[in-house]
């Protein structure tokens, strides 16, 4: 009783810290487009995100009662450490993807990370192969082009409509709708996905014989559930938050809007006729279809393949890592112990390695008021290693094209009296961020940048930096 | 293997009808409480149609969350 209290106890704080990983992987979803428009400042984006997450997990009382939507045989019961596997899994998965910057389903890894701990521990006969085709590769498929084709006609409409119009101020109209669909997807989301840590926690519960079986989840499963997501979802996940909200294409507010409202309407239609689509796989087809519905807008395909590529591996890797997990764990207490030493040195190393580049709410969208880099990280090679590979996998060109942009802007438009807009205060964003990396990695990728988007992407930003402008300037 | 083409559909269609829908309805609004000349402001019966507009669109807002909760 007491190794199952203490199992069962290590599978709800990983089921939690996966809730904050999926947290800070999918504010991206809601609020990349929300603070790449400039609708609303990075933090202020984030922290309504995170309240709304918190929110949602209280407002739906309908909590999934199978945490593997029936890809593998639950029926059987699953053991503790397999759920712990699984969640290790995708853990791991999701703090990979979140250094290279990639968005990719949380949910996906979760399921990836179940059918890789329970192929490992029970045998591939408990996975439901045709179940995986129906409930992940199709709308795995389906969703970027069904929220894409929407949001492209969509954006097309809204172009067309404004014609004539002043772009200042509809601009400002599409910012205020552009935050009503981001808070509709950040509620969507604290209602799913925290529900997915309940339900995994609950399961927990019920296979340890705390709770009987078929029992809602107790209130303190709800709250914590809603608090680590909430939280995770405050942190910003601002690396993927870059690469939603610049790195497929330049977002204005009218794509903005449609964007967020095909997002929406699309994340919300699924779930409620029950062809449930990933948000992240909804949201990122979106913003590509917006990129394409306006003239001129260029979607940059290379970012978009990393992330399909992204995509594909999610289950697959997330199941590997799940079933070595799995394999370690069922040999007792101390391969539980060794798992779960493993997987926390894995995300500390994770985290480091982030620090040598790192991404937050100042240059996510260049705000004032950097956070202090932590002095040089420890440079273990492993790391290097890590970092490298990664950063060839995902260079964040936009940095460097937004950049070109905005100093083609201040300098033709040096007045700087919109200090509320996120071109003025560039200078005060980069700075901190320039000198405390001044020799590291950013050079490289910055450099990268604009060369590799001299002939599209930065003649586009510079001349969006310069015409925005007196839109910004007129508003404030 | 069953795919459910019929879901995946009416997926397509209702958020194809919502999205372009939602953002024309939005897009009226904003055009007809932004007045063309500058200076003044719209005319009253722009206004009106603004804010019917802007009630439709709240209207699919309350929805939404209505569905988010059922």
């Amino acid at each position: 009783m007491e190794h199952i209290t203490l199992l069962i106890g290590i599978v709800i704080v990983t089921a939690l810290v996966f809730d904050f990983t999926n947290g800070f992987h999918d504010t991206a979803n809601a609020m990349a487009t929300t603070i790449s428009t400039g609708a609303l400042r990075p933090k202020t984006a984030v922290a309504m995100s995170a309240v709304l997450n918190l929110i949602g997990a209280f407002v739906s009382v309908e909590v999934a009662k199978t945490i593997s939507s029936g890809l593998i045989d639950e029926d059987s019961g699953i053991k503790p450490e397999v759920i712990f596997a699984a969640l290790v899994g995708a853990i791991v998965w999701n703090m990979l993807t979140w250094l290279a910057g990639l968005p990719s389903s949380s949910s996906h890894a979760l399921m990836g990370g179940l059918l890789g701990a329970t192929a490992a521990s029970v045998g591939f006969g408990a996975v439901n192969g045709d179940v995986v085709v129906m409930k992940v590769l199709i709308p795995a498929l389906a969703a970027p082009l069904v929220a894409g084709v929407a949001a492209m006609f969509a954006t097309r409409l809204s172009y067309a409509m404004t014609r004539n119009a002043d772009e200042a101020r509809t601009a400002k109209g599409y910012r205020a709708g552009q935050i009503t669909s981001a808070a509709l997807v950040s509620l969507a989301h604290g209602t799913n996905d925290a529900q997915k840590t309940m339900g995994v926690i609950t399961l927990a519960l019920i296979s340890g014989g705390a709770l009987g079986a078929d029992a809602d989840p107790p209130m303190w499963v709800v709250v914590a559930a809603g608090t680590a997501i909430a939280l995770g979802t405050y942190l910003g996940g601002w690396r993927i938050i870059r690469t939603m909200g610049k790195g497929i294409t330049d977002i204005q507010p009218p794509q903005g809007f449609a964007a967020q409202t095909s997002a929406a309407a699309t994340i919300l239609a699924s779930s409620h006729i029950g062809f449930s689509l990933s948000t992240t796989h909804v949201c990122s087809g979106a913003v590509m279809g917006s990129g394409l519905g306006r003239k001129g807008g260029v979607v940059r395909w290379s970012t978009a393949g990393r992330m399909a590529v992204g995509w594909g591996l999610t289950i697959p890797a997330a199941a590997l890592v799940a079933a070595l997990a799995a394999v370690v764990a069922e040999q007792g207490d101390w391969g539980v112990t060794v798992v779960a030493v493993l997987a926390l040195a894995v995300c500390g190393g994770i985290w480091l390695a982030s620090r040598r580049e790192p991404v937050d709410h100042t240059n996510v969208n260049d705000v004032p008021g950097a956070t202090p880099v932590p002095g040089a990280p420890t440079a273990d090679a492993p790391q290097g290693v890590v970092t490298a590979a990664l950063r060839s996998v995902a260079p964040p060109p936009p940095a460097g094209a937004r950049r070109s942009g905005e100093d083609a802007a201040t300098t033709a438009a040096p007045a700087g009296d919109a200090s509320d807009d996120d071109a003025g205060t560039a200078p005060a964003g980069t700075a901190p961020d320039g000198a405390a990396e001044g020799t590291i990695p950013r050079q490289a990728t910055g450099g990268s940048g604009p060369a590799g988007l001299s002939g599209t992407g930065a003649p586009g930003a510079g001349a969006r930096g310069a015409d925005a402008r007196p839109a910004a300037s007129s508003l404030s | 293997m069953d795919i459910d083409w019929a879901a995946l559909g009416e997926v397509f269609g209702i958020s194809l009808v919502a999205t372009v829908g939602l953002v024309g309805v939005f897009t009226l609004g904003i055009l007809g409480s932004s007045s063309p000349a500058g200076g003044g402001g719209a005319t009253t019966l722009a206004r009106t149609g603004a804010y019917a507009c802007f009630a439709l669109c709240a209207a699919a807002v309350a929805f939404g969350i209505y569905l988010i909760a059922a």
